[in-house]
């Protein structure tokens, strides 16, 4: 036997999900289903549609989905298919992830053809103002002819974005209005008479001065926006002219010849001299010259140069490797996670920081970009011997009575070497002419050890070192 | 000088603006106006509402505040130097250019950038009141991306990101040396300061404070930048090392590429010889690469001795035709990291061929309903019922992509 199911123009997607649960639960196969679209304008359902409601059926959430953008398709078979579709689910549920069934595939084809014109009719629908720009509540109104039935489904688009003024669609096939925070839909309109907006004239302005007539892309245009939107859009009017235009705009464009600069340039220019920005730090001296280093080519890659901070007559300087990625974005030293190690080891031991004077051996950040990471890279020799130069500078400055190495680099640029670390660590070395050196590991080698219990270890051999330094200082 | 009228001060502004690449208008936060008591809405996805006949999208109202400058950058038509004519708008006219065209359907949003005049400081604070008058007196929920000023003060920074969905500030050339040459007044170590600002203020603004609450979202949209190719000698390797750097360091959403291009009344200072558009578009095909198909820098540059991208063909279809070995690779056994090296498969049909062959082996036909470009990538795979046999290893693969010599020429 065969039913005959008459679907709506507007409210499809409901009556097709309604009627689908019912022929399914009766289990009315495909073959067995005649599926129209509504003629007349009236009428949720055809008569000879039984209303027999059905048992619970399950379906794939992504095939309600899919269902509820296939259905505004044009195409008179859609219904037929995604019941066809719908049957086959009951056996096979994966289906839904198979994206290589002939039958998925034309599916999400129309899917992907509504879901295009929908964003179409997003983009290239244009309002003219019809009421008078004064009213407390202003009223819109456009033309337009989707490819497909996709004014219902777009139709809350435009109520979320324009909810304080009333607007309507219109198109030949489904008809939307929204007055007073209300939505209807109205079938069958015809072509509205729209007046003359002021607005449009300075649309067309802005069209035709943002092209720029040097990059001519007509086929990159056109894919975008096929001719068929053009009548539409009042910009588009303008293209032909653009086109026959550009060659000839960018060609003199190329030859003419530079220009003396205009008179006001000297005024205008004298303006710089004024422009004191709130990031000249203007700290002066030492850390306003290690700021602007470009001895080696870290400071390219580099936000900035980190110098030292603390006290300048500090008893006790600490030496780390270099900035990492949270103290170059900030320019201050020992302010990332292997920072904030130093600052919890330190507080345990009672060091305050801010007694210190705090540094790094190197003072960019090296590092090789990784997607979104960036990894930290141990400086090399020559970055060491060039940045040297500043931690000197630093050290002649502070002059210190104990210097505290962290780790190997800052061994090496203090004491020459930086090899055998842990067997080194937790004693002063001593080199005629300089401060004594109090060698320690680097919190960030810490942070790296996996094993607990190392990790554990390496630490309190940190705490140990740090207690030692206050004590020399103290 | 005669007023100006609205409609002129438009064709100046906006003529002025179009060298800036960017016009996106997604990723930022979703917010709607159906409680009735403001204008706009943003859904995640940006809209294009039209193309210009250049081929690019016109999502936003991309105009200066003003055209005035006291820069003196040689690639650009706002430079004080040159003779273009100049006018500047007033807050109320911006706001309602944005606020009369959203109403008509033709823009998602605002794109404000501007010339620096009196300062800094003066110039990024007539933006931010521009921004301000339109999120907090016409409750516009749109998107508005703010081109920042390097040298604004940071407070300026800190209110711009939370009344734009979008911060950004140009790099402009691919090398510091490049920018000392023809932006004199610009510092490029200001500049990936400034960069750096946004990144820790909008890291600062996910983070939960002790209570739970959680901070105004600052910028959602995250920050850009733009870079000219072809005004200076940097090869493709260069421009791409930079941009993987600025992608690391501060987090950038994107980095666009502009072919530099001539501009009316341009200065003496640019090379005469323009670089081919399509060397724009092999680099933002490198750069997907580099973000989405876990490709690495050096695999994409060394492909061609000079460390330029091949014209003719696309960079991922280049390093395949240098690693044939690789190749062909069976599309029912192959990892996800491989396929996605295939050329002519997208991320999307990588993910489709895994899904499916979960349930069973891939035949030749189920490919073609993937969305793969099987005309490109049939030569790298075997699937049921498809070898490319010899064609692999052909010598004249590379010729069957490459398009022919006449074609090339570009007006």
């Amino acid at each position: 036997m065969t039913r005959n199911v008459t679907l709506p123009r507007i409210g499809t997607a409901q009556a097709w999900r309604d009627a689908a649960r019912d022929l399914l639960a009766q289990g009315i196969a495909p073959a067995d289903v005649v599926w129209q679209e509504a003629g007349a304008p009236r009428g949720l359902f055809d008569d000879d549609t039984p209303g027999t409601p059905g048992g619970v059926v399950r379906v794939p959430r992504s095939f309600i989905a899919m269902a509820d953008s296939v259905i505004w398709h044009a195409d008179p078979s859609r219904f037929a298919r995604l019941y066809h579709f719908l049957w086959r689910l009951r056996e096979a549920p994966q289906l839904m992830s198979d994206r290589g069934d002939a039958d998925l595939a034309r599916l999400r084809g129309m899917e992907k053809g509504v879901h295009r014109c929908q964003h179409k009719m997003k983009a290239f629908v244009r309002f003219r103002e019809i009421g008078a720009p004064e009213d407390a509540r202003r009223s819109f109104a456009a033309w337009f002819e989707p490819t497909h039935h996709t004014v219902e489904p777009t139709a809350q688009f435009f109520r979320r974005r324009f909810a304080d003024m009333d607007w309507r669609i219109v198109t030949p096939d489904i008809s939307v209005l929204f007055e007073a925070g209300k939505l209807r839909f109205i079938e069958d309109q015809p072509a509205p008479d729209l007046p003359e907006d002021a607005s449009e004239a300075l649309w067309v302005t802005y069209y035709r001065n943002i092209f720029n007539p040097a990059r001519l892309k007509v086929q990159a245009m056109t894919s975008e926006m096929p001719k068929k939107y053009w009548k539409y859009m009042p910009e588009a009017a303008l293209i032909p002219e653009l086109i026959a235009g550009a060659p000839a705009r960018a060609r003199a464009m190329a030859e003419a010849a530079p220009t003396l600069p205009p008179a006001r340039m000297g005024a205008a220019q004298s303006q710089l001299r004024a422009f004191a920005s709130t990031w000249d730090a203007n700290e002066g001296g030492l850390a306003e010259a290690v700021r602007s280093c470009t001895r080696c080519p870290l400071h390219r890659d580099a936000t900035q140069a980190v110098p030292g901070e603390g006290p300048p007559e500090a008893a006790l300087m600490i030496v780390g490797e270099q900035p990492g990625d949270q103290e170059d974005l900030r320019g201050r030293p020992f302010v990332g996670p292997a920072g904030q190690m130093f600052d919890a080891v330190a507080a345990e031991v009672g060091l305050d920081r801010t007694k210190a004077f705090v540094t790094n051996a190197v003072k960019h950040f090296k590092f090789t970009p990784r997607g979104r990471q960036r990894i930290h890279q141990r400086p090399d020799t020559s970055e060491i011997n060039h940045c040297k130069w500043w931690l000197e500078a630093e050290m002649a400055q502070v002059s210190p009575r104990l210097i505290l190495a962290m780790g190997a680099t800052a061994a090496q640029a203090l004491t020459g070497s930086g090899d055998r670390l842990l067997a080194r660590r937790g004693r002063v070395e001593e080199r005629p002419g300089l401060p004594p050196v109090l060698i320690t590991l680097h919190p960030s080698y810490i942070l790296r050890l996996r094993d607990a219990g190392q990790r554990a270890e390496a630490r309190a051999n940190l705490a140990h070192d740090m207690a030692l330094s206050r004590d020399l200082v103290a | 000088m005669a007023q100006m009228s609205l409609d002129q001060k438009l064709a100046i502004l906006s003529d002025a603006a179009k060298y800036d690449a960017s016009c996106a208008s997604s990723g930022s936060t979703r917010r709607d106006s159906r409680d009735g008591k403001g204008l706009g809405s943003n859904e995640g996805s940006g809209i294009c509402h039209a193309y210009a006949p250049d081929g690019r999208c016109i999502s936003l109202l991309k105009i200066l505040m003003t055209n005035f400058c006291v820069y003196d950058c040689s690639y650009c038509i706002n430079r004080v130097s040159s003779n273009v004519p100049r006018a500047r708008f007033s807050v109320d006219e911006v706001v309602k250019l944005t606020i009369e065209f959203y109403r008509r359907n033709y823009i998602e949003g605002l794109f404000l950038s501007s010339g620096v005049i009196k300062s800094p400081d003066a110039t990024m604070a007539d933006m931010v009141r521009i921004a301000r008058r339109l999120r907090h007196d016409e409750n516009f929920r749109g998107y508005i991306h703010l081109k920042t000023i390097p040298d604004a003060a940071p407070e300026l920074i800190a209110e711009a990101g939370l009344l734009a969905d979008r911060l950004s500030i140009n790099v402009e050339l691919p090398t510091d040396r490049a920018v000392e040459h023809f932006a004199p007044e610009k510092k490029p170590e200001q500049i990936r300061k400034a960069m750096a600002d946004v990144r820790l203020r909008k890291e600062a603004a996910g983070d939960r404070s002790h209570g739970g609450k959680r901070p105004p979202r600052f910028a959602p949209a995250g920050q850009s930048t733009q870079m000219i190719i072809g005004a200076d000698g940097s090869n493709d390797a260069t421009v791409l090392g930079q941009s993987t750097r600025l992608y690391s360091s501060y987090k950038l959403k994107r980095v666009y590429y502009s072919a530099f291009s001539p501009i009316p009344d341009s200065s003496a200072k640019l090379p005469l010889v323009r670089p081919p558009l399509q060397r724009e578009h092999r680099l933002y095909q490198a750069d997907w690469l580099l973000r989405f198909y876990g490709f690495e820098l050096a695999e994409i540059t060394s492909v061609t001795p000079d460390g330029n991208l091949d014209l003719q063909i696309d960079p991922k279809l280049a390093w395949a035709l240098a690693h044939r070995g690789l190749f062909p690779l069976d599309v029912n056994t192959a990892p996800r990291e491989m396929l996605l090296r295939v050329p002519g498969f997208g991320v999307k049909t990588v993910t489709r061929i895994l899904a499916t062959r979960r349930h069973r082996h891939l035949r030749y036909d189920d490919i073609t309903r993937m969305g793969a470009s099987m005309k490109t990538a049939r030569a790298f795979v075997t699937a049921g019922g498809w070898t490319p046999g010899a064609m692999t290893d052909s010598t004249d693969l590379r010729a069957r992509f490459a398009p022919r010599p006449e074609q090339l020429t570009l007006l």
